[in-house]
Order: structure tokens, then C-alpha cells, then sequence
């Protein structure tokens, strides 16, 4: 296609757009609309999912060794858990660090157990994390049968609640995302129709005169994607400023030291860049919906 | 020039439109389609211009067979020939000058190229200085020479009329003819349906009749042969 032709096809979209008035404004509302929606739950799901993946890291095995262990025996069970399929790392914390973190972590009323220094009633242990966090309790499973194990711990109930809980609020995000697409798809399609409806003398006699299908699809294609494209933009500018106010009020803390918000950047940049080819996508589709049956002619 | 073949056209509805027409027609020649309401002569034209697919036989335009042509090629048979209709077919929204561009338009044709040729075809049905006025500002006869100019700003090889004088009073029908015959002097086949008696009687040409969707009549010089 020659750039003259280009320069003319991108004039009649926008020209369309202006002749159609209050359909455009339907359609953009509509893109909108769905926008801050899909951004929102989008900005929701990449902080879940950022949450999930922070817990799945904490995800852990304990593995209480048994107190009559020599340093041997603890070596040959440690090569035993390396040796199981699945594991990603193996952590030996002596009872003597136990002890510390456990002191630490009681504070003042934790200096009563300074007395048990001498005899440390506590275990050696094991911290073994699984290559897939799913298969914690599996690996959990194995380890327990082993020689010279105590017991081993995991926070298995919670873990499970939460995952189910991420992975809920996911299907739910993406399921109201796709209906919201559709819903604007439709809108826009609509739209051209009527474009396509007010044109069909001209797209008849274009046709008689000897225009290609794509000459005549081009002008559509713009309309489209510039309807899709405008309905992104009041979406990511209320998203970016509210995320970004929500943020700075917020700092990182979320009252659960192990678990932060993402920061705006790179984010925001993501988001942009996702609802600008949403908006495009769904522009493009409802127009070439619309466009494919009137050709027929 | 224009060849058909044992052409068969049977619409969806199990209309019989066309039924077993053989016709050549050379190049240069001009032709009158004539023949009663519905007796297939629309469908005739529309099959010239691959409006309508035949469902049996070959149409040969320019060495192209209209019967086997893919879809998309339809555009490239089209801008090697021009149509004129009854109502004009003008768009409202575009003056008389953009009327005929866009046909050039359409074919990626440059500014310059356009510019030139197309106040040379305005010229040639005597519109030049009505370039810039719209369609609701001119004449119904004005309105088929705008018409005619687009159909045949693309130089095509073969002009196809379909009834181009219906709605237009007996004096403007004459000039329309006139400037009809001045474009098939230059070289170009007309194939032209028409209900018009006088003209057909009148100047002389090729007359074919279509009747029950064949060709009863074919004639060098005919005359029109139908009391109205």
C-alpha cells in the first residue's frame, strides 16, 4: 500500500469517528468502562500474585532431627533428604540458633530461656524448601519415614487457604475481565455497523469501481483500534494517580511484614502497556467483526 | 472481446434468470440489451460486471473468464470497465470532481495523475467548470455525466450502461447518447439495456433481445421491436 493511501485511510477512520458522535461516545464509555475494571483487577492480581510468590518462597519444610543423632547420622540423613526428587535446598540450623531466634523472638520474656544454654532441650534442624511449593506436603510425607527424623512441620493449613484464596480472587479477575471485553467488543462492532450501514451506497459503489477488500477495510481498522486506543487513556491515568496516591499513603507495609506492594514502577508502565493493547485488540476485533459481513457484497 | 458461453443463471430462489446465452461481442462494437421487464436483462448486465455469478457456463471479459475468477480478483476485472446506472450511483457527501477521483482513488492513482485526468473527462462530458458544485446541485442529466466520467476515468475497455437514460426526460436522453456515442468513437465497447424506443430506432446499433432469459433477437443495426 502506497503512504498517500495510508494518509487517506486514517482520515476517513477519524472522520467516521466524528460523523458517528454519540455512537463513538457509547463505544469509547463502554472500552473505558471495561478498562478500569480489567486495570484495576489487574493492578489486583499482579500485587496477589506478588504475594503468593513471596509466600511460596516462605514455604518450608522443618525437619525436627531426632536428639540421639550423632553428626554422622545427621550427614547420612542429610545426603538422604538431598537425594529426594523435588528438593530445592537444605538448610541445617543447630539447636543453638534455634535457641537464639527463639530468645529474640520472645524478647524480654525471652531472656528465661537463657538458663536452658547448657541444656538445650531443643533440635537440631533441617529447613528443606521444594523446587514446586505445591509439593510441600508430598516432600513432607517422605522426609518423615526417614531415620534420625524427629518430626517435620509445615504450615500446611494456612498455605492451603491462601493459595486457594490467590488463586479465587485470579479466576474471578480473569473471568470478569473476558465478560467486560466481550460486552465492549460488541459495543464497538455495533458502532461500525452503523458506520458501515450509513456507507454501504459508498462501500457498494467503491466496490463497482474496482476497491479491494482491504482498501475498503482500512478506514474501519483505524476506527476501530482509535475507539479502542481513547478508551484507554482515561483508565490508565485514573489508575496510574490513584495507584500512585494509594501507594505513597500505603508505603510498602500492608501490616504483614512479609508481605509489600508492588512499587508503582515498573507496574504502572505494564499496565499501561496492557490496556493500550486490550483497547487496541477489542477496537480492532468489534470493527473487523462488523466489517466481514457487509463485504459480502 | 466479450465472450459468452452456454451461460446458465439460477438464483437462490430457483429463479430462472438466464438461461443457455451464447453471445460474442467485439471490441469497439456498441450494443443494445433490449427486451421486456424481467425477461432477464438485468441479470445479463450484472453478470457483465460479475455482479452476479453464473451457476453454469464461461464469460470471457479481456481473456479473463468471469465464471472462475477467485473472489478477490473481482476489484482488478472491475477497473478495467466502467458502469453507469439508472439512479446515478454518486455519492452525496463528495463534489462533482471528488465523484470521479475516487475511482482513481481506489487505484492508488497519484494526486498529479488524478488532477489531470480527471478535468480531462469532466471536459469530455462537458462538466468542467461544474467541478467543484455537489450532486444535489446539478441537473439529473448533469448527474449521469458525472456518472459516465467516473466510469470511464480508469480508461476501461468496455462500458456497461444499465438503462442510463431511464430516469432522465427525452432531450437530456439525447445528450447523454451523444456523449455515449463520442466515448464508443474512442474505442470503447458500450453494452447498454435500455427501454428506450426512440433512441434505439434511432441510432442504429447492434440489438439484442432478451426474452425468458435467452436471446430471441440479434440484430447488426436493429431496431428496438417491442411497441413500448
Amino acid at each position: 500500500m502506497k503512504s498517500r493511501t495510508l494518509v487517506r485511510h486514517v482520515k476517513e477512520g477519524g472522520k467516521n469517528l466524528i460523523r458517528n458522535g454519540w455512537m463513538t461516545f457509547a463505544s469509547i464509555s463502554a472500552v473505558t468502562v471495561m478498562l478500569l475494571v480489567v486495570g484495576a483487577f489487574l493492578l489486583l492480581i499482579m500485587n496477589v500474585n506478588h504475594f503468593a510468590t513471596s509466600l511460596e518462597e516462605d514455604v518450608e519444610v522443618r525437619v525436627f532431627i531426632d536428639l540421639i543423632a550423632t553428626e554422622e547420622n545427621q550427614d547420612e540423613l542429610y545426603s538422604q533428604i538431598e537425594s529426594i526428587e523435588g528438593v530445592d535446598s537444605i538448610q541445617f540450623v543447630p539447636k543453638d540458633e534455634g535457641l537464639d531466634s527463639l530468645i529474640a523472638s520472645l524478647g524480654e520474656q525471652g531472656d528465661i530461656f537463657e538458663t536452658l544454654r547448657d541444656e538445650n532441650p531443643l533440635n537440631d534442624v533441617f529447613v528443606v524448601q521444594a523446587e514446586n511449593p505445591a509439593e510441600t506436603e508430598i516432600l513432607a510425607n517422605e522426609i518423615v519415614d526417614l531415620p534420625y527424623v524427629d518430626t517435620v512441620e509445615y504450615g500446611r493449613d494456612i498455605f492451603e487457604q491462601l493459595f486457594a484464596a490467590t488463586d479465587f480472587v485470579r479466576n474471578v479477575g480473569l473471568a470478569l475481565i473476558l465478560g467486560l471485553m466481550f460486552t465492549a467488543m460488541f459495543l464497538i462492532a455495533n458502532t461500525i455497523k452503523l458506520t458501515i450501514i450509513a456507507r454501504k451506497r459508498e462501500i457498494q459503489i467503491m466496490k463497482l469501481v474496482g476497491a479491494t477488500n482491504g482498501f475498503i477495510r482500512w478506514p474501519f481498522f483505524v476506527e476501530g483500534l482509535l475507539l479502542g486506543v481513547l478508551g484507554a487513556i482515561i483508565p490508565i491515568v485514573i489508575l496510574s494517580y490513584s495507584y500512585r496516591s494509594f501507594y505513597g499513603s500505603m508505603g510498602e507495609q500492608t501490616g504483614l511484614d512479609f508481605f509489600t506492594f508492588l512499587t508503582p514502577n515498573p507496574i504502572l508502565m505494564q499496565m499501561t502497556g496492557l490496556l493500550l493493547a486490550i483497547g487496541a485488540f477489542v477496537g480492532v476485533w468489534g470493527s473487523m467483526m462488523s466489517v466481514r459481513k457487509f463485504l459480502k457484497i | 472481446m466479450i465472450s459468452m458461453k452456454e451461460v446458465w443463471k439460477k438464483y437462490p430462489n430457483g429463479v430462472m434468470a438466464v438461461n443457455g446465452i451464447d453471445i460474442e461481442i467485439e471490441k469497439g462494437e456498441f450494443v443494445y440489451v433490449v427486451g421486456p421487464s424481467g425477461a432477464g436483462k438485468s441479470t445479463f448486465i450484472k453478470l457483465m460486471y460479475r455482479e452476479e455469478k453464473p451457476t453454469r457456463g464461461d464469460i470471457l471479459i479481456g481473456g479473463k473468464n468471469l465464471a472462475k475468477i477467485k473472489e478477490r480478483q473481482i476489484p482488478l476485472i472491475r477497473r478495467n470497465m466502467g458502469v453507469i446506472f439508472q439512479d446515478f450511483k454518486l455519492l452525496p457527501s463528495l463534489s462533482v470532481y471528488e465523484n470521479v477521483a475516487f475511482a482513481m482513488e481506489v487505484i492508488e492513482e497519484s494526486k498529479a495523475n488524478i488532477r489531470r485526468r480527471v478535468m480531462n473527462v469532466l471536459e469530455i462530458v462537458g462538466l468542467k467548470n461544474k467541478a467543484r458544485f455537489y450532486p444535489h446541485e446539478i441537473s439529473g442529466g448533469e448527474q449521469q455525466r458525472v456518472s459516465i466520467a467516473r466510469a470511464i476515468v480508469n480508461n476501461p475497455s468496455v462500458l456497461i450502461a444499465d438503462e442510463p437514460t431511464g430516469n432522465l426526460d427525452p432531450d437530456t436522453s439525447w445528450e447523454i447518447m451523444n456523449i455515449l456515442e463520442d466515448i464508443n468513437n474512442r474505442g470503447t465497447t458500450i453494452v447498454m439495456a435500455t427501454h428506450n424506443k426512440e433512441i434505439v430506432n434511432t441510432i442504429r446499433k447492434r440489438v439484442i433481445a432478451i426474452e425468458g432469459g435467452r436471446i430471441v433477437r440479434d440484430e447488426a443495426k436493429g431496431d428496438y421491436g417491442y411497441e413500448k
